[in-house]
């Protein structure tokens, strides 16, 4: 056995830090799915008919359609007759204000490192906190209706702002869009809006916390983000879930529609119980994320630090539509033990003079599956359009892989196409390095690792940098080589 | 300070030192000279501990403490530095964050408090004075696209910042221009005091211009052949390599 692997076997695996669950009384729908039990969330939401009958179409399309397998990832097939669509910590009334919120439900969220109170007094983010699949509480909401910013959950949103609602669903990420987008809309419970007005630059970063806590139970939140003309907005998601010996799926849809001259930052850091060392239990996270540039001259970016889940299948998008319009997608994924991601993005080029630019950055540890996938397309009209891709793939020990799936389809002939692609190995001497400088090995790893991913992580809004270098050192404690 | 004892070193089943004696006491500066493919650079990577190495035999007793029983970082944390023949990059870590992290992980364990950001700057302001380095290479990714003097230099720099007992500097003179040699060499000589010592590792004298021992080593074939003060480095450096080896073969 090589150095590199000893030090690779002598790590000792730390247990996932946000292992616990709470219990509360939960109200919850039977198990499996039909039209009965979305009509049961539909109920219990007081949707309007129009919501329920959009509902109901995804449903009928979602049974139509089959699981799509295309992706690097392997896994038992999802019973989704097992699954629970709905649950929600019980509440006694709906909460006015934070002062009326469960205190279990918020000592949960002190557990999970975000007080509410704290962050609300402090940090000026405003967060909305969405347990198991329904919205807790909103801080900050008053301040930002001021200027006419709405930051509320999904379910207030539809009863309060229900046209603009209505206007953006599926407009982006359409019902039928694919298997889990399909399923999303079927059953979705809760999750964030976000609508931007006219010429408004949101004054604080916009959080939303999400957490599984309930057994047998998916997560299925809906997001949907509205940036009017000239406006800006920077909103950070951030994902974590108990300890379970066995899966839950969490299949989300997030949208985002940037009009004209719009800006919108996206950053996620997404920490989904990843399962044992023995790759027994973990989240199934697929998600649909994509957003619209409709407008000239917006910008959509996405940043994502993947550390969590069991799988990953996710490709937050953009579309190009707007001319000079501008995409962004700076991803570090991270799998150790057995996790499996198969990662990337989609820029359509769609509008004249668009740019978009892909930043990958995979680090593979254990016996972890890593992929890039990742699709340039550039229309006929797009002319002038322009593309970089770097993907980076980092390398511990020689039991896991790094797949690298690049497509590109090109049908305007001034478009201007960069890739590139390195493979490297967390070599033996950097750390030895470190060591002699009296570095130990896994401070060394840490070090190295936020080297590599540091292009990414600063483009995070730096609250979230802090605990984003954390939690890439913490998921390969246990790793190295 | 440092007692080394019938030290035998092997790599891959390949013996590599075959017995190993050398004493150094605070204050003095040892040269270990020879000939290529001779085991000066393991036996510099087996005091700092790197682990393809593996010791067969004999003892190595750091400030009364056995040294083979520690680990990489604690030897250092104890005041052990190499300065490295090849200097690893560390590409997004620039040499700053580097030290800082170094410095404090060897302070914690020294017990000391952990420097702020405005103590770590001042300290590396003082060093960088002492061997001439510019900031501007410091806020850059350690070593990755460095000169190979910018390399020995920021090895220096470290060594400076660092605060070693016993430092082992492993071919440092390699792949230097003469200015960059006597600029390594001079902030070398700035570092020296009589509470610590240095192990020159070379294959060539015109380094021992600049830092000039008290006793100079030959080894060959993984052993010490010959000793004797800075003379015998003059003449090796007259007569070359050939004369020492049919002296160790007529015996």
């Amino acid at each position: 056995m090589s150095t590199d692997d000893q030090i690779l076997e002598e790590f000792t695996s730390k247990e996932y830090e946000h292992g616990w669950s709470v219990d509360f009384e939960a109200d919850e729908a039977p198990l499996g799915i039909n039209e009965d039990i979305i009509r049961f969330i539909s109920a219990k939401k007081e949707e309007p008919q129009w919501l329920l009958d959009w509902r109901l179409k995804a449903f009928n399309q979602w049974k139509k359609m089959t699981e799509p397998n295309w992706a690097n990832v392997n896994y038992p097939k999802v019973d989704y007759q097992a699954i629970r669509y709905y649950s929600a910590p019980k509440q006694d009334k709906k909460p006015k204000s934070l002062d009326e919120v469960d205190p279990e439900l918020l000592k949960t969220f002190e557990r999970l490192g975000i007080s509410l109170q704290e962050q609300k007094r402090l940090t000026g983010v405003a967060v909305d906190a969405v347990i198991d699949s329904v919205s807790v509480a909103t801080t900050f909401k008053e301040k930002l209706s001021e200027l006419g910013v709405i930051f509320s959950s999904f379910s207030e949103a539809v009863q309060e702002h229900p046209e603009l609602v209505k206007k953006y669903l599926g407009s982006v990420v359409p019902a039928n869009d694919n298997y889990f987008a399909a399923l999303n809309s079927a059953v979705f419970s809760d999750g964030s809006f976000c609508y931007i007005p006219k010429g408004v630059r949101c004054p604080m970063e916009l959080s939303t916390y999400f957490r599984i806590n309930a057994a047998n139970t998916g997560q299925f939140e809906r997001t949907l983000i509205v940036a009017e003309d000239e406006s800006y907005v920077s909103y950070l998601e951030g994902c974590t879930a108990p300890q379970r010996d066995e899966n839950q799926l969490h299949a989300a849809v997030v949208e985002i529609y940037a009009a004209k001259n719009a800006e919108v930052k996206y950053s996620t850091v997404q920490n989904w119980y990843p399962g044992d060392k023995n790759g027994k239990g973990g989240i199934y996270n697929f998600v649909t994320k994509r957003g619209i540039c409709a407008g000239d001259n917006s910008k959509i970016s996405w940043t994502q630090v993947e550390t969590g889940s069991a799988v990953t299948w996710k490709y937050p998008s953009c579309i190009l539509k707007g001319d000079n319009s501008v995409g962004e997608f700076y991803s570090v994924a991270v799998t150790n033990n057995f996790q499996q991601a198969d990662t990337g993005t989609k820029m359509v080029h769609i509008g004249k003079n668009t740019r978009s630019r892909i930043v990958s950055k995979g680090i593979s540890a254990g016996k972890s599956q890593n992929s890039y996938r990742g699709q340039v397309e550039v229309m006929k009209r797009a002319d002038g359009a322009r593309n970089f891709s770097q993907c980076d793939s980092l390398l511990m020990g020689d039991k896991c892989g790094a797949h690298t799936f690049p497509y590109i389809d090109i049908k305007n002939k001034s478009a201007q196409i960069e890739h590139e692609a390195t493979t490297s190995k967390i070599g033996e001497d950097q750390i030895f390095y470190c060591q002699q400088r009296g570095i130990d090995e896994e401070s060394a790893v840490a070090l190295i690792v936020n080297g590599f991913a540091k292009e990414v992580m600063n483009k995070l809004p730096m609250e979230f940098a802090v605990e984003a270098q954390k939690l890439l050192a913490l998921t390969l404690e246990g790793s190295v080589g | 300070m440092i007692s080394i004892k019938n030290l035998q070193a092997s790599v891959e089943d390949k013996e590599i030192l075959k017995g190993i004696d050398l004493e150094v006491k605070a204050g003095e500066v040892h040269a270990i000279m020879g000939p290529n493919g001779s085991g000066k650079s393991t036996l510099a990577s087996v005091l700092a501990g790197r682990e393809d190495y593996d010791v067969t035999g004999g003892s190595v007793t750091f400030q009364n403490e056995n040294l083979l029983e520690l680990s990489p970082e604690e030897r250092a944390q104890k005041g052990i530095f190499l300065a490295f023949q090849y200097p690893v990059e560390i590409p997004g870590v620039s040499t700053t964050n580097f030290l800082k992290t170094a410095l404090n992980q060897v302070r914690e364990a020294r017990g000391e408090k952990a420097l702020d950001a405005v103590n770590f700057l001042k300290l590396m302001k003082e060093k960088m004075k002492l061997v001439d380095i510019d900031q501007a290479l410091l806020s850059r990714s350690l070593n990755e696209g460095f000169s190979g003097g910018e390399k020995k230099r920021n090895e220096i720099f470290q060594m400076a910042m660092l605060e070693p007992k016993l430092s082992i500097l492993d071919e440092t003179d390699s792949g230097l221009d003469i200015d960059a040699l006597k600029i390594v060499a001079d902030g070398v000589n700035k570092l020296k005091s009589d509470q610590t010592a240095t192990i020159v590792v070379t294959h060539y004298q015109r380094l021992l211009d600049y830092i000039v021992p008290d006793y100079v080593h030959v080894l060959y074939k993984g052993r010490i052949v010959k000793s004797g003060d800075k003379s015998l480095a003059l003449e090796l450096e007259e007569k070359g390599y050939d004369w020492i080896k049919e002296e160790v073969a007529a015996v």
